[in-house]
């Protein structure tokens, strides 16, 4: 359902990704896995045309993601959850949902605030709280649960365990996979390997904005090599 | 006790139209960024557009809906300015908007002259609320009371607008992180526009009402323009209850000292924003402002080097050529040359802290002004030669931008920008206002050089060792250890910090200099005219300074030179005409969407597409 094809994106004159390719299928959770600075967060960026990749095809469900304007990625059914969090501090965590509602999409349960709730339900105990008030943990919550308000097709999610407690790690687990049976496929840039593999249907790596690696966790662990040379355990 | 009660209730009624207006330049603000100079040409247009709709509609509906109307007309103009104007130059460095605002001043000023001619126009006053009612024994307009009453429902409206409503929420959270807006799915592009329709449509709602008060003319775009800049600091940028109290407070405080400080009517409202700010650094409501926290980060400035061989042999080439003009033209080229020169060492000292030391000056003719009125007085009172009053007048200036410096360098960004602003309206109406002292509006005259510079020809070889001499000056500073502070600090404060540079004090050295050439500036220009006037300490004049600064280039060194030499040759040309205003409000548009990164920063993008031009400027 997306398909990358040898995208190259650069900052400036520094070249960020290097011809990357790949697919995530219906249903599929995938995990973008490197190091700090390969490229992780410039794949998601450029998905969303956050950040314009120079060369190189982005199809999404059949449409070219190429030079449309992060809105209408995001109206198309991508469902972007930003690595710094960036939730709106000064709104309560009820306008922060408000903030991601779209439409209901053709053949998917709508999300509503109650559903979220039920997810997670630290939310609902501060829904009129402000952003700045909740804790790190609290504020990745908020964050994928205000995408999810959007009714993605797709989810990238963005780094959710960095710099948040070992505990919320594996309460972000659960949640992750709660949201995997309802169907959604997710993009999971990570540099987590263990909580990778508790989610994630399969890896890709990428060193330097290049793809070194795609395949199963199993397979992954039979090469330590590959783990060895491009993540950081 | 009547009476001051009277006074407050008009100091109240004041207060409803400049509330309107600044509440407009605060929304437009906080979602776009974008501090819109010409907010005071909507409030213009709200009030001339009234009054021709009064003229047509009858009786008390009549002037209500005409109020209406008048916003509703005034927030289209501003859509049309959103999208024609605004929208090509979003991406633009940040504040380069303002400039492309600054064409919309001139574009309307001229429309404003066009349609209704350069009469004053009175405002009618409204139907069934003409009479008074007598309060306390004092006579009070009944029209003041229906102001005083509308406006808390005003406030009450625009509240729920923007708390309670999905566009309010979409508005407020797009003020924080307009990116994760849209990367959420809100196409920004409308809400800008819509915000920029209901700031507009607020200004011009404030220029209909105010009309049975104060009518409408051709300069009430910059009369308001000051107020409401001060209003919205006071209040605390993007907060509305701290504009209404903020409008409040100025306005019965303008009512009062109107009756007890006659002579200070212009000062009084700067005094109470440098007090407040004094105590309150980011305004009564407001909270402060981090660095980074809108997720604007743009592309690293390049850093700058020093000329090459060619661009040198140039620029003597083209010094040499200056020298030469007094024999080869008429003597009107002199002066103009004279006048460039004095112009560019002003643009050169203000792209100084703006472009290296990224501090945006919105009061930079403060110094301009003060290093002339410096040396006019001294030569006026104390009949000093003009040697020494030539070096006492940067010395002036130089104390005034230790002074504003010190004030403003607690504040950063749009806070800082606005506090020289008002700091600069603070010295321009002291002497405005000061009569007996400076002259007032008559200004000072009779300010000439000494008798070896008498004559145009060696005034104007005066004029450019001076003034040549302080623009490489400048640039030198710019090449010196201190430049390389200077240009730290405004890269990373934090890093600049942690590397052992003292950033606000090379911050506030760097605007004490700046201020000083500007003085030096100041000083050429008064012995080269013979005289001085208030308008060189006037916002325009500021605002001239930032347009030329900008639209040469703010990252290129020489961008405040050649932006001040072409637009004094171009505005000397074009000001022959009727309806300049207009076509240079248009040409400068014009530069903004076609060349965003200014005259130098094109001129050598250019060059590196042309085939021969790529091996230098890489």
């Amino acid at each position: 359902m997306l398909e990358l094809e040898s995208v190259n994106t650069y900052y400036g004159k520094a070249h960020i990704l290097n011809d990357l390719s790949f697919t995530l299928n219906e249903g599929e959770v995938v995990s973008l896995l490197g190091r700090n600075g390969a490229g992780k967060t410039t794949t998601v960026k450029s998905i969303m045309q956050l950040v314009k990749p120079a060369t190189g095809s982005i199809v999404f469900d059949g449409n070219h993601l190429n030079r449309l304007a992060p809105h209408q990625v995001a109206r198309l059914g991508i469902g972007y959850v930003p690595e710094e969090r960036r939730i709106f501090t000064d709104l309560t965590i009820l306008e922060n949902l408000e903030v991601g509602r779209q439409a209901p999409r053709d053949g998917l349960e709508p999300w509503t605030v109650e559903s979220l709730f039920k997810i997670f339900p630290n939310l609902e105990e501060r829904q009129n709280n402000r952003g700045k008030a909740l804790s790190g943990g609290e504020q990745q919550m908020l964050t994928i649960a205000r995408t999810l308000m959007g009714n993605p097709r797709l989810l990238l999610l963005d780094e959710p365990s960095e710099g948040i407690a070992p505990v919320i790690v594996e309460q972000m687990a659960a949640t992750i996979m709660q949201i995997k049976e309802s169907g959604l496929p997710v993009l999971l840039s990570e540099q987590n390997l263990h909580f990778a593999r508790l989610v994630a249907d399969r890896a890709i790596i990428i060193e330097s904005g290049e793809k070194k690696y795609d395949g199963s966790f199993a397979e992954l662990e039979a090469n330590p090599s590959i783990r060895d040379a491009y993540l950081s355990v | 006790m009547g009476l001051i009660f009277a006074q407050l209730l008009t100091g109240l009624a004041n207060a409803a139209a400049l509330f309107l207006v600044a509440s407009g330049l605060s929304l437009i603000f906080g979602v776009t960024r974008i501090v819109n100079f010409s907010h005071g040409s909507f409030y213009m247009l709200g009030a001339f557009i009234g009054y021709s709709l009064m003229q047509v509609l009858p009786g008390a509906i009549g002037f209500w809906s005409s109020v209406l109307l008048a916003g509703v007309a005034v927030g289209i103009i501003g859509v049309i300015v959103e999208i024609l104007v605004l929208r090509p130059v979003y991406k633009a460095p940040e504040l380069f908007q303002l400039v492309a605002t600054f064409g919309v001043i001139l574009v309307i000023q001229d429309l404003a002259l066009l349609i209704w001619g350069a009469e004053d126009v009175l405002g009618p006053r409204a139907p069934g609320l003409k009479g008074i009612v007598r309060i306390m024994g004092e006579p009070v307009p009944k029209f003041d009371l229906a102001l005083i009453a509308i406006t808390p429902f005003v406030l009450f409206a625009l509240w729920y607008l923007l708390t309670k409503t999905r566009v309010g929420i979409l508005v407020r959270a797009a003020t924080q992180d307009r990116e994760m807006v849209g990367a959420l799915g809100v196409n920004q592009a409308w809400l800008f526009t819509g915000v920029f329709f209901l700031g507009a449509a607020l200004a011009g709602l404030g220029g209909a009402i105010q009309l049975p008060k104060g009518g409408a003319d051709l300069l009430m775009d910059f009369t308001i323009l000051a107020s409401i800049f001060v209003v919205v600091v006071i209040g605390g940028m993007g907060s509305l209850p701290g504009a209404y109290i903020a409008a409040v407070l100025i306005s019965v405080l303008n009512v009062f000292g109107v009756s007890y400080l006659p002579q200070s009517t212009l000062v009084l409202m700067f005094v109470v924003m440098a007090v407040v700010l004094t105590i309150r650094p980011y305004g009564l409501l407001g909270r402060e402002e981090k660095a980074g926290e809108h997720g604007q980060v743009g592309e690293p400035e390049l850093p700058i080097k020093p000329a090459s061989l060619t661009i040198r042999l140039l620029v003597l080439a083209l010094i040499a050529l200056l020298a030469c003009l007094p024999f080869v033209a008429p003597s009107f080229f002199t002066i103009l040359a004279t006048d460039v020169i004095v112009f560019c060492l002003f643009a050169a000292s203000l792209h100084f802290i703006l472009g290296l030391g990224g501090l945006v000056s919105f009061g930079h003719a403060a110094f301009f002004g003060t290093g002339a009125y410096v040396a006019a007085l001294l030569v006026t009172y104390v009949g000093t030669p003009m040697e020494l009053a030539f070096l006492l007048a940067p010395v002036g200036a130089f104390l005034l931008a230790i002074i504003i410096g010190w004030l403003c360098l607690r504040l950063s960004g749009v806070y800082f920008a606005m506090l020289t602003l008002a700091l600069a309206q603070l010295v321009w109406s002291l002497v405005f206002q000061w009569d007996d002292f400076t002259g007032g509006d008559d200004g000072l005259v009779d300010i000439w050089p000494s008798a070896w510079l008498r004559d145009t020809t060696s005034y104007f070889y005066f004029t450019m060792v001076i003034g040549i001499g302080g623009i490489l000056f400048l640039r030198h500073l710019a090449h010196s250890p201190f430049g390389y502070a200077l240009r730290a600090s405004r890269d990373s404060a934090r890093q600049a910090e942690a590397t052992g540079i003292h950033t606000k004090r090379i911050q506030w050295v760097s605007f004490a200099i700046a201020g000083a050439l500007a003085g030096v500036a100041g000083a050429l220009f008064v012995f080269s005219k013979g005289s001085v006037f208030p308008v060189e300490l006037e916002i325009a004049k500021s605002f001239d300074g930032l347009i030329v600064v900008f639209l040469g280039g703010v990252k290129t060194l020489s961008g405040g030179v050649v932006g001040a030499a072409a637009l004094t040759l171009v505005q000397d040309y074009i000001t022959r005409f009727e309806y300049w205003r207009l076509a240079l409000g248009l040409l400068i548009i014009l530069v903004v969407i076609i060349a965003p990164n200014g005259i130098v920063g094109s001129l050598r993008k250019l060059a590196h597409w042309l085939p021969f031009g790529r091996s230098k400027s890489t």
